[in-house]
């Protein structure tokens, strides 16, 4: 056993100091139990800086035995630099949007429930570490009904009528999604004996040199792919999707949109590359995926653009986004997946702005999000109308910012693939990226232009400190996304090395 | 082909519990039979991993005096599996309740397309 460095206990900390921070927040007052939340986020934030800093220093990724004990009875958490970035972001993403929505909060909950919100904040986080660091299959599935229940909670944080028709459904469809995962998960644990993904991904290995099982080997990885892709809303299965983004309140949105649905993402990831292995036998369930995504990417757009909410436009654009993410992964290359995890990176940073800078517009337009409604709105809300348009150019694809940088790396890994897939996502590429301006930037301009009733009405200028932080914030990290693409795509690199 | 069947009988049976489970929870209209549902996709996987973790001769994953041959066990985790799936599907089961009580005080309707008509109305 090698001697455990202070830093490599982060991870346990991390995971055991949320958890006990949702216990302690459900017995404080309402002011205390916001200030627990932004501390937790905050520390978690360094933490997983901290993480980062050494894996990549280091050039490793490092293993927590919980206990000391191995495998097939241990449970671990492992970190290496692809695990840390991802958190990272996550914790980021949580934190801003948490200060995003701050002044909102106390209008949009009531007191006596802001300690509830404050505890399932901090399980969200703990679900997020957990499923971030994990080794452990079945502990993932844990936490995914963990963040499950968290992110439902998160929703129904406004008391209406609809936001809680709209948790309902999400439950339903995400149950329907916790289930497969388990199905598959049991299947592939009576197979291999394995929960561990080291071992879980020697015996599959195994079991396939030696062509047993191969039908119910495939299947297991179909079902557990089913169960995540719905869960993350891939095209055919984010019905869920529109209501539960556009009706719950900032924070809430902003986190459900960039940490909840791409954990699950980062999830699948772990699981191809550490337990199925990228080769031909991924590959079937890859073709699957390619498809699916493929029309997601354009059927999103298309949703988008006949909505005549602006809410519900952006979480549709979600529906698009998730699609090209997806095509990163199912190209089933190196760099297909390093192109996948930066588009997990560049859509975090736009989506939660995005959701955040509208819920801000939402209210200067009097709680309408209509386009008619939103008109003017830039001049009320300066800040709040750059961010969106920052974000809009963002996932449009402009140059500088970071979604141009991610697709420029998907179309670099389609482009080393070759074939007919090369054609399809350059293809893909193309159509969602004007049909990306038909709505976003329309959307953007409509901010600008002056207020049909000129006699406009006295805007009470609203001072908020927190959220201009955030926004200033969310912008860097756009732009930096977009200048350092190429160190941050080699971070991303050298993690998935380590992943092996 | 039928010896086949009976030798996998359990996996089989739950398999088709959680088929019918899933169809339930996936198309009923009624939110009770989806819990329902739920709750018997559940049972399906909970009877797969504890049949298939169950070795006919050996022993509980409890010491008895003077067995020390771990070969005489089963292995605990499959059953400990089952454990943390049930208290899983108790946790979500309960706020699933919570849900349709909730909706059902305002809209007076367990039927989940009544539900959202009338959410319809009511407009915004």
């Amino acid at each position: 056993m090698m001697t455990m460095v202070w830093w490599q206990n982060l991870p346990l900390f991390m995971i055991v100091g949320a958890l006990v921070c949702a216990a302690v927040c459900s017995v404080l007052k309402a002011k205390a139990a916001r200030a627990v939340m932004a501390a937790l986020s905050f520390l978690e934030c360094c933490g997983m800086g901290v993480l980062l800093y050494f894996t990549l220093t280091k050039n490793e990724s490092f293993v927590f035995a919980m206990g000391e004990i191995g495998a097939p009875f241990g449970n671990e958490l492992r970190v290496g630099a692809a695990e840390a970035l991802v958190g990272l972001l996550f914790a980021v993403i949580m934190f801003l949007s948490l200060l995003g929505g701050w002044k909102q909060f106390s209008l949009d909950i009531a007191p006596n429930r802001a300690t509830l919100y404050g505890s399932v904040f901090c399980l969200l986080t703990a679900a997020m570490c957990a499923m971030t660091f994990t080794n452990d299959l079945f502990t993932a599935y844990v936490f995914i009904e963990i963040s499950t229940i968290a992110a439902c909670a998160l929703i129904l944080s406004r008391n209406w009528g609809r936001t809680m028709f709209a948790a309902t459904r999400y439950m339903i469809m995400n149950l329907l999604g916790s289930g497969l995962f388990l199905l598959g998960l049991s299947m592939l644990y009576c197979l291999t004996g394995h929960l561990l993904f080291p071992q879980l991904g020697a015996g599959v290995k195994e079991l396939l040199a030696a062509n047993r099982y191969p039908m119910p080997l495939y299947l297991s990885f179909l079902l557990m792919t089913l169960g995540v892709a719905i869960k993350s809303a891939l095209y055919p299965f984010h019905t869920w999707l529109p209501s539960a983004y556009s009706t719950s309140t900032a924070t809430s949105s902003a986190i459900l949109s960039s940490v909840v649905s791409k954990m699950y993402i980062f999830l699948l990831v772990k699981i191809f590359f550490r337990a199925a292995g990228t080769d031909v036998f991924a590959r079937r369930i890859e073709d699957v995926l390619f498809l699916y995504a493929m029309v997601g990417v354009i059927a999103g757009s298309v949703y988008a653009i006949v909505q005549r909410r602006m809410m519900r436009m952006i979480a549709y654009s979600s529906v698009a986004q998730i699609g090209y993410i997806f095509l990163g992964i199912a190209l089933g290359t190196e760099a297909g997946f390093a192109a996948a995890l930066f588009h997990i990176l560049a859509h975090s940073a736009a989506k939660s702005m995005l959701f955040l800078a509208g819920n801000k517009l939402r209210s200067a337009a009097d709680g309408q999000d209509t386009f008619p409604a939103l008109r003017g709105t830039a001049k009320k809300e300066p800040l709040a109308a750059l961010a969106f348009l920052v974000g809009a150019l963002s996932l449009v694809g402009v140059p500088v910012l970071g979604g141009f940088a991610s697709k420029v790396f998907l179309a670099k890994a389609a482009v080393e693939l070759g074939g007919w897939r090369m054609v399809v996502v350059l293809a893909d590429l193309l159509v969602s990226t004007a049909l990306n301006v038909g709505y976003l930037l329309r959307c953007a301009l409509t901010l600008y232009r002056p207020a049909e009733d000129t006699e406009a009405r006295p805007a009470p200028k609203t001072r908020d400190a927190a959220f201009a932080f955030a926004m200033i914030v969310l912008i860097l990290m756009n732009l930096g996304l977009g200048v350092f693409g190429a160190p941050v795509l080699d971070w991303i690199q050298r993690g998935i090395a380590m992943f092996v | 082909m039928l010896g086949r069947v009976f030798t996998h009988l359990d996996g089989l049976t739950a398999v088709a519990l959680f088929g019918i489970g899933f169809a339930l929870l996936l198309l009923d209209k009624n939110l009770m039979k989806k819990i329902i549902g739920f709750s018997m996709m559940d049972s399906g996987i909970y009877l797969f991993l504890a049949s298939y973790g169950y070795i006919e001769g050996r022993l509980a994953p409890i010491y008895a005096e003077g067995i020390s041959d771990p070969a005489a066990y089963v292995n605990p985790l499959p059953a400990g599996l089952v454990l943390t799936g049930i208290v899983v599907g108790v946790s979500v089961t309960a706020v699933m309740l919570g849900l349709t009580v909730r909706l059902y005080e305002r809209y007076h309707s367990l039927d989940i397309d009544e539900i959202a008509e009338k959410i319809r109305r009511e407009g915004k």
